[in-house]
């Protein structure tokens, strides 16, 4: 039994658990108290000092984001001085600011414009010390620009506690504070996956997406480029927050979008998530009942999970499926496959993938296996933060497009291939499938529910056949230690192993809380564009990926059978050990 | 040679703190004692054997002045940014120190014969700009005035 709290603030009484802070009591009673630091998915920093208020009977100020309520407290939370006071904190932090607005991957989206714009900023009262330090790009996926942190520490604490990656930290101290890899070192030396959550996290322009835009508009202009796009599945339950619309699935206005926009052929990652299931479901039951490889099997679909093995675990690379992920599979047969089918010489195709993904951009250069259709698979790719962009840039009033469908042959998709973009889908849709292939049979009821949800660690065991398959579902970098210490724990000891198959997403929540994805994300937020996202494979009649009737015509015209020489060779991939630092 | 010696210290210090609280800021006070600085591949090898992120190791050593990230130069060269040689020009002072060594601020030269900070205020703004190398002042210098200084500290040694 928790102990409750009864306190007022601004005179409002307000009843709450006994450790809730100030800030989070004064939300229940709608009152907003100004931050630049607390961000809803982690824990208060202390850092900014914005979110100061009056305790009845101290003359101190306190920090609402960290001072937990007490039993009678009586709390204001503004009045002219506490005003004052948070006007002057916000302008010493401009006062190391550049006034960038106009240049910046942040403007009109920026937590500290914002808070300027609330409190009537109108001149520089102190004196500007800017630090001059350069930006780096050097991972081709984040920007860093540490002229412009405020030092917040979000970032810090999503890429050391949240994904255990420890690719940045706070160097120096007062003044000279930045943040920074370890020593003076570019990112792409440091040990960092692309992930993107601390630019998802940052509330200014100090981390941020690299802008691919210009080289789509590009090709689209390029009379002789055949432009066609693909769309991962959590970009679609998501891209309407950039136009006010939460949790709904925009699938059929983007496909329409795309054609206004000049696309050729309007592809879904949908489809080739579909195909991936095909593969992986068929290496999985391979190892499973033929000992053709190690269990447990490790999804491998996402890239900074991919990097971060690669770097942190590559004792598992026998454990990890060899199979490309779904944009890349898209990618690849749209070079060979479509360019066959429809007569369109494959040196013309440019492809352009949208996806909620930072990591996704250094995927399409990750290794030789990402050119296998003889070009690069993928010419670009964008993310969800860039296409809301680029919507706003083509002047199309997007969500009021009528629907439209995507092109069949990569286009359709099934359940399995939609659920994809929450944590837990790549395994329900792996599943579905694996049973089909060992029994013959289809499954009665599909639902995984046990792999759903935002748990760290899920865990299930599924009967399939009188075999129990045990799996683990892990999202976020940060809990997958624990599972695969479990896994080699076993080993070790020479026991029965504790899973059969593994899911394991980079991003808290999955793609849906991708690095690339709308900022402000919360759990709520995740959890809306999840059910957007088990919404849309409820409605669709075909559940299954190898009930797919494009998937099927693929194999027929083309890739011959799953894990066949064809489809070994364009979804199929390596994996090697790479230095956590390379200075 | 001195690699080698590196890395058999290296092991005893942690042997020696291992199970200690705090060990990490005494190994790093132990090696920056022996060699007068904390070298990367320290760092990246005490990072293993403690199993503590190389960016952990790195947000201690430059929070404390105390750890130095280059190796010590035989001289040490400073010249003063506080407001008074700012104003003074001493930046020109700056870039004429770092084009005749070939470093940067904080940096070692090669030869390990100097060594050069960029500081504040030394306390003798009526001599601004000024430039130290040692325990000796130099004021009101000159750029043109800058090789002439260093020079001497070279030709000392031979
Ligand atoms: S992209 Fe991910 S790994 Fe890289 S610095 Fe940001 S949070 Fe850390
Ligand atoms: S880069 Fe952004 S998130 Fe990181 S400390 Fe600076 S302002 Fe905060
Ligand atoms: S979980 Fe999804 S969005 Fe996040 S890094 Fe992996 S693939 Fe990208
Ligand atoms: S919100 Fe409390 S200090 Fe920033
Ligand atoms: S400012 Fe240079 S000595 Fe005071």
């Amino acid at each position: 039994m928790y102990k409750m709290i009864e306190a007022k603030i601004n005179g409002i009484t307000v009843e709450v658990k006994e450790g809730t802070t100030v800030m989070e009591a004064a939300k229940k009673v709608q009152i907003k108290i100004p931050t630049l630091c607390k961000h809803p998915d982690l824990p208060p920093s202390a850092a900014c000092g914005l979110c100061i208020v009056k305790v009845k009977g101290s003359n101190k100020m306190f920090r609402a984001c960290c001072t937990p309520i007490e039993d009678k407290m009586e709390i204001t939370t503004n009045d002219p001085d506490i005003v004052e006071v948070r006007k002057t904190v916000l302008e010493l932090i401009l006062s190391n600011h550049p006034n960038d607005c106009l240049k910046c991957g942040r403007n009109s989206n920026c937590e500290l414009q914002s808070m300027a714009s609330d409190f009537g900023i109108r001149e520089d009262v102190f004196k500007k010390f800017l630090r001059d330090i350069p930006q780096d790009s050097t991972t081709g996926t984040i920007v860093l620009d540490p002229t412009k942190c405020i030092l917040c520490g979000r970032c810090i604490e999503v890429c050391q506690k949240g994904q255990d990656v420890w690719a940045l930290s706070f160097l120096q101290r007062g003044m000279d504070t930045r943040i920074s890899p370890a020593g003076d070192i570019k990112l792409s030396e440091s040990p960092c996956v692309k992930c993107g959550q601390c630019s998802a996290h940052c509330p200014t322009g100090a981390i941020f997406e690299k802008d691919d835009t210009r080289l789509v508009w590009e090709a689209l202009k390029n009379a002789d480029k055949y432009c066609v796009i693909q769309i991962a599945p959590a970009v679609r339950v998501a891209i309407g927050e950039a136009f006010g619309v939460v949790g709904k699935n925009l699938t059929k206005k983007l496909y329409a979008l795309f054609r206004r926009m000049g696309f050729k052929a309007v592809f879904d990652t949908n489809f080739g998530a579909d195909v991936t299931i095909m593969e992986e479901a068929g290496e999985f039951v391979e190892r499973l009942l033929h000992n053709k490889g190690e269990l447990p099997l490790i999804t491998s679909c996402c890239p900074a999970w991919v990097d971060f093995m690669e770097k942190f675990h590559s004792d598992m690379i026998n454990h990890f499926s060899t199979c490309k992920s779904p944009h890349e599979i898209v990618g690849t047969l749209s070079k060979t496959y479509y360019a066959e089918k429809n007569g369109i010489d494959p040196a013309k195709i440019y492809m352009v993938s949208i996806m909620p993904c930072t990591a996704k951009k250094y995927e399409i250069t990750r290794s030789g296996e990402m050119f296998a259709s003889g070009f690069q698979d993928i010419d670009v790719t964008i993310t969800t933060r860039e296409l809301s962009r680029m919507i706003k840039q083509a002047g199309i009033d997007f969500l009021n497009l009528p629907d439209e469908e995507a092109d069949g042959l990569l286009g359709e998709y099934s359940g399995a291939g939609v659920i994809f973009g929450a944590t837990g889908g790549v395994m329900e849709a792996a599943l579905r499938t694996a049973y089909n292939i060992v029994t013959g049979k289809e499954l009665e009821d599909v639902n995984f529910i046990k792999t759903r949800g935002l748990e760290s660690i899920k865990e299930a065991e599924i009967d399939i056949k009188g075999t129990k398959i045990r799996i683990a579902v892990a999202h976020g970098l940060s809990h997958v230690e624990e599972v695969l210490n479990r896994v080699r724990q076993a080993k070790k000891e020479g026991k029965e192993l504790p899973y059969h198959f593994i899911e394991v997403m980079a991003c808290p929540g999955g793609c849906v809380g991708g690095g690339g994805q709308p900022y402000n994300v919360t759990d709520a937020l995740r959890l809306k564009r999840s059910s957007a996202i088990y919404q849309d494979d409820k409605d669709k009649e075909l559940r299954c990926s190898h009930k797919n009737p494009y998937v099927k015509k693929l194999y027929k015209d083309f890739l011959g059978k799953p894990l066949g020489e064809k489809s070994h060779k364009l979804c199929h991939t390596e994996y090697k050990a790479r230095p956590i630092y390379i200075r | 040679m001195k690699k080698d010696r590196l890395q058999a210290d290296l092991e005893g210090l942690v042997k020696k703190w291992k199970s200690k609280k705090g060990n990490l800021i005494m190994i790093l006070h132990s090696i920056e004692n022996i060699y007068g600085y904390v070298p990367r591949d320290t760092s990246l090898k005490l990072s293993r054997l403690l199993d503590v992120p190389l960016a952990r190791i790195y947000e201690v050593i430059t929070f404390y002045n105390y750890f130095k990230l280059e190796p010590p130069g035989k001289h040490n060269v400073s010249v003063c940014m506080g407001t008074a040689c700012y104003l003074r020009d001493a930046s020109s002072l700056i870039e004429e120190v770092e084009k005749i060594l070939h470093i940067k601020e904080g940096q070692t030269t090669k030869d390990s014969m100097f060594h050069f900070d960029v500081v504040r205020c030394l306390g003798c703004c009526g001599l601004a700009p000024v430039m130290m190398i040692d325990e000796k002042v130099y004021g009101k210098v000159k750029k043109n005035e800058v090789a002439d200084i260093l020079s001497k500290y070279v030709k000392e040694e031979e």
